[in-house]
């Protein structure tokens, strides 16, 4: 998997190419792993022909040490650290404190967002976010599962017919995003992709005020 | 007590011999339906193989238009049905009931019909499934089947009820087998081999077969209760009426994760069994290995909930599945490290089942390892349900399954077949498999970090995967390669193999120590095991059990016996007598399907008829089962003697019972955990109307439900002191009756419209149950009235009215706890 970042990380769906501090945390989180992973696996490929070409080195440690050492402790080194990073990260990208909600409102085979802060504009398959400054996002469904999902922002939840589910995004820069229906939702489900615009935190009021009725909804390729 | 083999295999051989032609469809033998099971199984292999090959050729460009939407989520749906249904277990289930006898030192499984009926149910579900796939109206809401999606509101076409109950039908073969497994293991080893003399492969499908006892009844209420809301209009997941969509989520992976260990024990197993052959020293580590495959068994029905990680779960419960996802890492580590020091201490040497290993390992510690990643929740929330997972996860199935399957495949081929393996083709092979699977999948861990979510039938130029895709279908075709030159090898190796003596590889396991190709009769006498049965030396001890120098070097009677032991110290305690070949189970297979198919098309009178005709198939065909008189102690060879089965103290069937009453317990648990969990998380209750039977109705049942244990102690009693069962029948068939029919008017008098609420949907769900099981009760009085009056119960053949106690007082126990959870949850509301 070296050369694999040749091919790049970039992409408008990257989850390695973060567009916000929440996302930005897990990609750190990401990469950290992957390359774990990576050394973790090549040490024990090694450690297999060492045993196989090898035995009589390998056999100068115990049988028991192989196994409490291999087994136990190695497990031991990595998993604790592991497990209260990932706590310490998913603490950070938990709701809070109060902040401003847009609703996101899933339905075979679009979206609909809704502003509550703003008169209750709403969008269809867009969705308007201020720059640097969090957002939580009310996630429901009107008739299966769906899951909202902004690749460069943050992880997805499902949207679960008769549930709400809260997401905190947080984006950088203004600028375009693309988000998408990460649960299979039947027959539209690969096309069921919306637009997220993202703008500088005066902007973001106007923009939403203009969107007055909700809009058709977009042709897509 | 040494005798001519020759003469000593031709008798056995004709006692134990299957009819050729038509015949074999009555075989029951474990060698012939083992081997149906891996051949069936094989055979969905490829054409789950053809279906993801489609998947690849869509996804090979962006925009493809190969495949629509339609096709498209048929394919892949059925691609991971087949895979997980209709392969892998059925897979494992055909190689445990294959070996586990010739490994264990017995001539056959507790109960060979069981089996059979077990291969027609999966081999019947199967053909309804792959019916589906070539009439166009395959399953297609994917394998998990998450409702609402699944629900009649949008699957309005008969795709998912092939689903639900095509999958439950082959689960009802699951359920069969992993109690015939646990009760073989338990009871019918080699005299001597205590548990902790076994050979580990016993271990692992032990664990995995109790897994199986209380893994899959989850899954199959689950598919019950949708395929109810389905056909009948019950709420129990519709978030409208009171039920939860989560709910099914939670029944499917409360079975779903489990299922991943399920399929990965016995693979692990084989190679436990392995390895030492080819270090050429014993596996080291045995007891550390046995703990760390018990406590893999319990940490996987505590960590269902990782699958469901973006659904929306407290925090505090999160952090919970998290760590103990992570901590799976700790039980699976040590048997890895078990293999790498038993290598260590050994002198490995190099074959073919070697280089599986070797590929096993680089594939599943990479699996294991994106695992863990995926146990860390915010990574979780990212890669779900993306391309990610879908390689996480085929590198662990693949990698803990497959790949040591096929090691097991190469080091068992001779054993079944007779000849040596040739390895021109199988090196090519390896490396086509090995280069192909990364080729696929490493990258596709790289798409799914991109952004592509799984599912999809297309993506578009602009996404950024193209080149990802193409090389993973570039490396799906090398796969499938790979595989043909597989089976080719196979082929071939039966074909123009060599034949060999005996043991070829110098194993120390007794299935070696039979002739090869194994006999239907397995062992012609049976060997004492005094060591751990991971040490022996086939090769000697082979010739002496052919001599029919062990236990049971006889043909009498014509009858096929074989030892039944202690379950824990192995010390002989009595001589099993197994059915012959019987048209039976492809009997009752066929009538079962029936009942499916009525189902299945909605004739629901047709299906109670045949529900009711297969009752009465398995009644009648129970009455001259056993022995129709007492026989007393009989020689079983070296001096020994002991009471036949149907006289012992601990037959197989009493234990067989308990293990169905486990899973049949584990059903009604999950059905109580599916009423709090609606009550405390759906939304829309309290529900708008509750039920008010008063107390003289559910008294009445409560009495009928009793009368069943009383009933039953009258009867047992009345035979021991040499009377009759009557009286005590009697009983039993009044209450079963009684609170059969007053269940019936306190459903329809005092429940309100089941239709209304998921309140009225689950306590009519338990009311049902219980009604269910009283009936079955009702078959065991039956049975018992025929069998008595057939000679075939006296008071040293007791057992029927054993069974028939042990049932009732589970029925009564389990039908007041369901109608006391009816009765008393709106008093909680």
């Amino acid at each position: 998997m070296a050369a694999l970042p040749l091919l790049g990380c970039a992409g408008e769906l990257s989850v390695l190419q973060p567009a916000g501090p929440i996302a930005g945390s897990i990609a750190t989180l990401s990469w950290v792993m992957m390359i774990g992973s990576l050394f973790l696996t090549a040490l024990m490929t090694a450690i297999f022909f060492f045993v196989v070409w090898w035995p009589r080195r390998a056999a100068r440690i115990s049988a028991r040490a192989w196994i409490i050492g291999g087994g136990l402790i190695l497990p031991g080194l990595v998993l604790p650290p592991l497990v209260v990073a990932a706590v310490v990260v998913g603490e950070r990208m938990m709701p809070h404190d109060p902040v401003p909600r847009i609703e996101a409102h899933a339905q075979q085979f679009f979206w609909t967002f809704r502003y509550p802060d703003h008169g209750g504009a709403e969008t269809r398959d867009l969705l308007h976010l201020p720059a640097g400054q969090p957002v939580d996002i009310h996630i429901t469904a009107e008739d299966v599962m769906h899951a909202f999902w902004v690749p460069r922002l943050a992880g997805k939840l499902d949207a679960v017919p008769g549930h709400t589910n809260v997401l905190r995004l947080q984006a950088d820069t203004p600028g375009r995003l693309e988000g998408l229906c990460a649960e299979f939702c039947g027959l539209g489900h690969s096309h069921m992709r919306f637009e997220v615009r993202v703008h500088a935190p005066d902007e973001f009021a106007s923009a939403v005020a203009a969107e007055t009725t909700p809009s058709a909804p977009e042709a897509r390729p | 007590m040494s005798q001519d083999p020759i003469r000593l295999h031709k008798a056995l051989s004709r006692i134990w011999a299957t009819a050729p032609g038509f015949g074999r469809a009555a075989a029951v033998n474990h060698s012939i339906v083992g081997m149906r099971f891996m051949i069936t199984a094989a055979f969905f292999f490829a054409v789950g193989g053809m279906l993801a090959m489609l998947i690849r050729a869509q996804l090979a460009t962006p925009q493809s238009a190969f495949i629509g939407p339609e096709i498209y989520n048929q394919i892949f749906t059925m691609h991971g049905t087949i895979m997980m249904f209709l392969f892998a277990i059925p897979m494992l289930e055909g190689l445990a009931i294959y070996m586990l006898p010739k490994l264990l030192g017995a001539r056959d499984l507790a109960f060979p019909r069981l089996s059979a009926y077990g291969y027609w149910c999966y081999l019947f579900g199967g053909l309804i499934l792959l019916g589906a796939l070539f009439a166009g109206v395959a399953p297609d809401s994917g394998w998990f089947m998450y409702t609402p999606l699944s629900s009649s509101t949008y699957s309005p076409g008969i795709n998912a009820d092939v689903w639900l109950l095509g999958v439950t039908f082959v689960e009802i073969s699951a359920m069969t087998l992993a109690v015939e497994l646990v009760v073989s293991i338990l009871k019918l080893r080699a005299p001597g081999m205590t548990l902790s003399r076994m050979p580990i492969f016993g271990w692992y499908i032990l664990v995995t077969a109790l897994m199986m006892v209380v893994g899959f009844p989850p899954l199959i209420l689950g598919s019950i209760l949708l395929e109810m809301e389905r056909a009948f209009d019950l709420p129990f997941f519709d978030p409208n009426r009171g039920g939860d969509p989560l709910l099914w989520a939670h029944l499917f992976w409360l079975f779903g994760h489990p299922e991943v260990y399920i399929i990965f024990l016995p693979a692990a197993g084989a190679l436990s069994t392995i390895i030492p052959v080819f270090a050429q020293r014993p596996l080291v580590g045995y007891n550390a290995v046995v703990i760390a495959i018990i406590v893999l068994g319990f940490l996987s029905f505590l960590i269902w909930a990782h699958h469901m990680f973006t659904v929306g779960i407290p925090h505090l419960s999160l952090a919970f599945f998290s760590f103990g996802s992570a901590l799976v890492a700790v039980p699976t580590a040590v048997q890895i490290f078990a293999w790498l020091a038993t290598l260590a201490h050994g002198r490995p040497r190099w074959d073919v089942p070697m280089l599986y290993i070797a590929g096993f390992l680089v594939i599943f510690v990479l699996g294991g390892l994106t695992g863990v990643m995926l146990a860390i929740v915010p990574f979780n929330w990212q890669v779900h349900d993306t391309h990610f997972v879908v390689a996480h996860f085929h590198y662990v199935l693949v990698g803990g399954f497959v790949f040591p399957m096929l090691a097991a495949l190469y080091y068992w081929l001779p054993q079944v077949t007779g000849k040596l393996p040739m390895h021109r083709l199988s090196v090519p092979a390896f490396w086509l498999l090995f280069i192909g699977f990364n080729l696929t999948f490493l990258v596709m861990h790289w798409t799914g970090l991109l952004g592509m979510p799984r599912r999809v039938y297309t993506f578009l130029p602009d996404d950024g995967w193209t080149w990802l895709n193409l090389t993973s279908s570039i490396g799906g075709f090398l796969l499938t390669m790979g595989f043909a030159l597989v089976a080719m090898d196979v082929f071939l190796q039966r074909k123009l193999g060599k034949a060999f003596r005996r043991d070829p590889w110098q194993a120390a396991t007794l299935e070696w120590a039979m002739p090869t190709p194994a006999t239907p009769y397995g062992f012609a006498s049976l060997p004492r095991v005094e060591m751990r049965a991971d040490r022996l030396s086939p090769r000697e001890i082979g010739p002496e059990l052919a001599a029919g120098r062990g236990y049971l070097g006889h043909a009498r009677n014509g009858w096929q016996e074989t030892l039944g032991v202690h379950r824990v110290t192995g010390e002989p305690d009595q001589i099993i007598i197994l059915p012959r070949p019987t048209f039976l189970p492809l009997w009752t297979g066929l009538s079962t399907l029936v009942v499916v198919l009525a189902m299945l098309f909605k004739l629901y009178p047709l299906a109670l008829a045949a529900a009711i005709f297969t009752a009465g198939l398995l009644v009648w065909s129970g009455r001259d089962a056993g022995q129709p008189r007492d026989h007393g102690l009989m020689p079983a060879g070296h001096g020994l003697d002991l009471p036949l089965h149907t006289e012992a103290a601990d037959p197989p069937p009493l234990l067989a019972l308990a293990f169905a009453l486990l899973a049949t317990g584990t059903i009604l648990a999950s059905l109580l955990f599916g009423v709090v969990y609606l009550w405390l998380n759906a939304p829309n209750w309290p529900p708008p109307e509750v039920m008010a039977p008063g107390l003289v109705l559910p008294a009445f049942i409560a009495l009928g439900l009793v009368a069943g244990p009383v009933g039953a102690r009258l009867a047992r009693g009345g035979v021991a002191r040499g009377g009759t069962p009557w009286l005590g029948l009697g009983v039993q068939a009044l209450g079963s009756v009684a609170a059969m029919v007053l269940l019936v008017l306190l459903i329809q008098d005092a429940l309100p419209d089941p239709r209304a609420h998921a309140y009225a949907a689950t306590s009519f769900a338990l009311l049902g149950y219980a009604w269910l099981h009283v009936g079955i009760a009702l078959l065991f009085v039956i049975s018992n009235a025929q069998r008595w009056a057939g000679g075939y119960i006296s008071p040293r053949r007791i057992l029927d009215l054993r069974l028939t106690r042990l049932w009732q007082d589970y029925v009564a126990g389990a039908g007041l706890v369901a109608l006391a959870v009816a009765m008393g949850l709106p008093a909680l509301l």
